[in-house]
């Protein structure tokens, strides 16, 4: 009876979950569908959902008006630059505050964290300014440091959080072995947290590559990234909603398949230190 | 002497090379995406052939994300852009703070339609070449009109609308008489209301910039809406804009729909729209005030000052802009195509007049004012909007108010006091209401 009772739960979770898995995907599939119809189909009333005459043409079209590849090549740098160097600086800063915290290393913590509650507009002309006479506008270096700096903090609080979890003798003993900090940090701490470095490296990826206020104030052309394609297909006064389709299945395709191979280290990056 | 002799030579060469290519001038061309300004791409050909030395680089983006990014670059100066792509909301307001350099090689500047042309001109100089202009009017369903037993005037009142809308409306078949913008936002209810609102003798400041949602005006204003919707309108009117509403159109669900001269050449066009062939136009309503409900928009082409590339952008708009344009667009894809709104010229050639909305695009421009643009004195230009900076973020405010009132949140006595003290304290904290 317990089993009956226990296998119908185990049913009806699995029912539940993979309903709202497709719910929350349906957004995504829908934009890929629609990708594949006409404009006149993509807006059609009743919406038809798999039976449409299936056209590769909204492709073609953006395919022939926008350098593709340039902006995916610019969305690739901007996300692995400010990634890579985001971790230089998150790494030593992360093993500071596991390891050797100070009496305000909490309340540094939440500063850092509070950064993120600041409305990105109230900074936009100030660093607008800055970019204009450093010559930053459109260039692949201020991009990079907007976006390191934008996504540090998190940065530094999941590495934190991971290397929390090792113990700190094993540093201790490799100290009495009369390793140096550096040594410390790329041969014994660094191994032990390849795991967390790399959820937090996907994370940072995936919050990089979706970036869009910053790439799309301070980009024009030559470092513009995927955002900007997609917004080259958006229009207030016009339906080109299977364009814009085409150009979204094409912007997010890279990130998906990264996420969907890299899913079993995204998920225990984002649920790390949830459940104690 | 021989190695010297060459090495001078390559030399020589190799500066004659830098000379050539650093001659050649880029420049950066920040535009929304429409089609007449994607057609403008696939055709610079014609430009680049007799200008070699200038090269043309495209940053297209939608409307919005645009004005944010042209804004913030030309406030700070920082230089992004050489071509700008801009609405008759900014014109009057950038060309006064001296962002903009006056256009010099514009071709024939007289010929351009004056409601366009004034809109654009500072100080009696000409700040932005329209590329596109618009105005709105009323699109309705021919069978539908004539089986509800009506007859739509070429200029009909707010009266016919309600009338005809009621007659035509049938819930059951998901038919609804009229499709008006219900979406918030400056450029999109507010655009549409404040143009309605001065068919009904409405205005947004007395002459003394005090704000006038208080005014009977404005109350018979938004009644007049909230209850045309409310009987005739689509279910979900406050999220639709002017796609939305094209959608509905498009597929058979709106009798009438009153928007964009712009929207004539996509419910006619048997590829996208399923009434292609059943579309009739009428001027957009009125109240018998002397003002019409629609209003104008151009789309057009400015330089922002402090350029470096001053002469090849005068020459660019003088290209884009040029009757000669409108003639290269007609052979390559026929006069429905030709972008409209902007050239007398245009009209007055007998293939255009062919094309079926044109003669009701022209009556529709030609009978908004931007700077008279209600029944009473305003002490400001603008048929659809006010031409100040503050106007986007009040009215896009209002326009929430009144969306909310739409879906039923709030009463319109509500949200008209919402709306007056609002707008009141903007205008106070922006220093004209003293």
């Amino acid at each position: 009876m317990a089993r009956a009772v226990s296998t119908r739960r185990k049913l009806f979770f699995t029912a539940l979950s993979w309903t709202i898995a497709f719910l929350i995907f349906f957004p995504v599939l829908w934009t890929v569908l629609t990708s594949f119809k006409t404009e006149g189909e993509a807006v059609s009333i009743p919406p038809t959902f798999l039976f449409f005459d299936w056209t590769l043409e909204n492709y073609a079209v953006v395919q022939e008006r926008s350098d593709y590849v340039k902006f995916a090549m610019n969305s690739v740098y901007l996300a692995l630059g400010s990634t890579l160097l985001a971790l230089l600086i998150a790494i030593p800063a992360a093993w500071a505050m596991a390891f050797a915290p100070g009496k305000r290393t909490k309340d540094l913590l939440m500063w850092m964290l509070s950064t993120k509650m600041m409305p990105p507009v109230g900074a936009l002309i100030p660093l607008y300014l800055v970019f204009r006479d450093l010559k930053l506008l459109d260039s692949h270096v201020g991009i990079i440091i907007v976006l390191m700096l934008l996504n540090l903090p998190i940065i530094i609080w999941m590495l934190y959080t991971y290397f929390k979890e090792i113990p700190g003798e094993i540093l201790e003993a490799s100290r009495m072995d009369g390793a140096s900090i550096g040594k410390e940090l790329i041969y014994v701490l660094a191994p032990m947290a390849v795991p967390g470095i790399a959820s937090t490296v996907l994370l940072n990826i995936i919050l990089a590559w979706n970036e869009s206020f910053w790439t799309l104030t301070l980009t024009t052309k030559d470092a513009a990234p995927l955002t900007q394609f997609i917004a080259s297909y958006s229009s207030p006064e016009g339906l080109f909603w299977a364009k814009l389709s085409a150009a979204s299945t094409m912007a997010i395709a890279p990130i998906l398949v990264l996420g969907w191979f890299a899913q079993k280290q995204l998920v225990r990056g984002l649920t790390f230190g949830a459940v104690k | 002497m021989k190695s010297l002799l060459a090495g001078i030579l390559g030399a020589i060469s190799l500066a004659a090379l830098a000379s050539t290519a650093s001659a050649e001038t880029t420049l950066t061309i920040a535009t929304v995406n429409n089609g007449d300004m994607i057609r403008m791409q696939g055709l610079t050909e014609d430009f680049t052939k007799n200008n070699p030395d200038i090269k043309l680089e495209w940053v297209t983006l939608e409307e919005n994300v645009l004005r944010e990014k042209v804004t913030t670059d030309i406030a700070t100066k920082g230089g992004q852009f050489d071509v700008l792509t801009i609405g008759t909301y900014e014109v009057p307001i950038w060309g006064k703070k001296g962002w903009l350099v006056p256009l010099t090689q514009v071709d024939d500047p007289a010929d351009l339609l004056p409601a366009i042309a004034g809109g654009l001109t500072v100080d009696g100089k000409l700040m932005a070449a329209p590329f596109y202009g618009e105005s709105s009017m009323v699109m309705y369903r021919t069978d539908l009109v004539e089986a509800a037993g009506e007859k739509m005037p070429d200029a009909p009142t707010w009266a016919d609308i309600k009338r005809i809308a009621g007659k035509i409306t049938n819930k059951d078949k998901e038919i609804y008489g009229v499709c008006l913008r219900g979406k918030a936002g400056w450029g999109e209810n507010m655009a549409f209301l404040t143009a309605t609102s001065n068919s009904f003798g409405a205005r947004w400041f007395d002459e003394n910039w005090a704000p006038q949602f208080d005014q009977k005006e404005w109350k018979d204003t938004l009644d007049f809406y909230l209850e045309l919707m409310k009987a005739d309108g689509p279910p979900g009117a406050s999220s639709n804009g002017f796609n939305e509403n094209l959608a509905l159109f498009n597929a058979g669900k709106c009798g009438m729909w009153i928007d964009a001269t712009v929207a004539a050449s996509f419910v006619t066009n048997p590829k996208d729209s399923k009434v292609a062939d059943k579309v009739g136009f009428a001027l957009a309503p009125d109240n018998g005030l002397g003002k019409r409900g629609n209003w104008l928009w151009a789309w057009s082409l400015a330089i922002p000052a402090g350029t470096q590339k001053e002469e090849a952008a005068q020459k660019f708009i003088g290209w884009a802009t040029s009757k000669g344009y409108t003639e290269l667009v007609a052979s390559k894809e026929g006069w429905a195509n030709v972008p409209p709104g902007t050239r007398t010229s245009l009209y007055a050639n007998p293939e255009y007049a062919k094309v079926p909305f044109a003669k009701m695009t022209l009556d529709s421009i030609n009978s908004a004012d931007p700077t008279k643009p209600t029944v009473k004195p305003v002490p400001y230009v603008g048929v659809q909007f006010v031409a100040i900076p503050e106007f986007a973020g009040i009215a896009t405010s209002v326009g929430q108010i009144f969306s909310a009132a739409l879906a039923g949140e709030k009463t319109s006595d509500e949200a008209l006091a919402e709306a007056q003290a609002v707008t009141t304290r903007e205008m106070t904290k922006a220093g004209y209401i003293k």
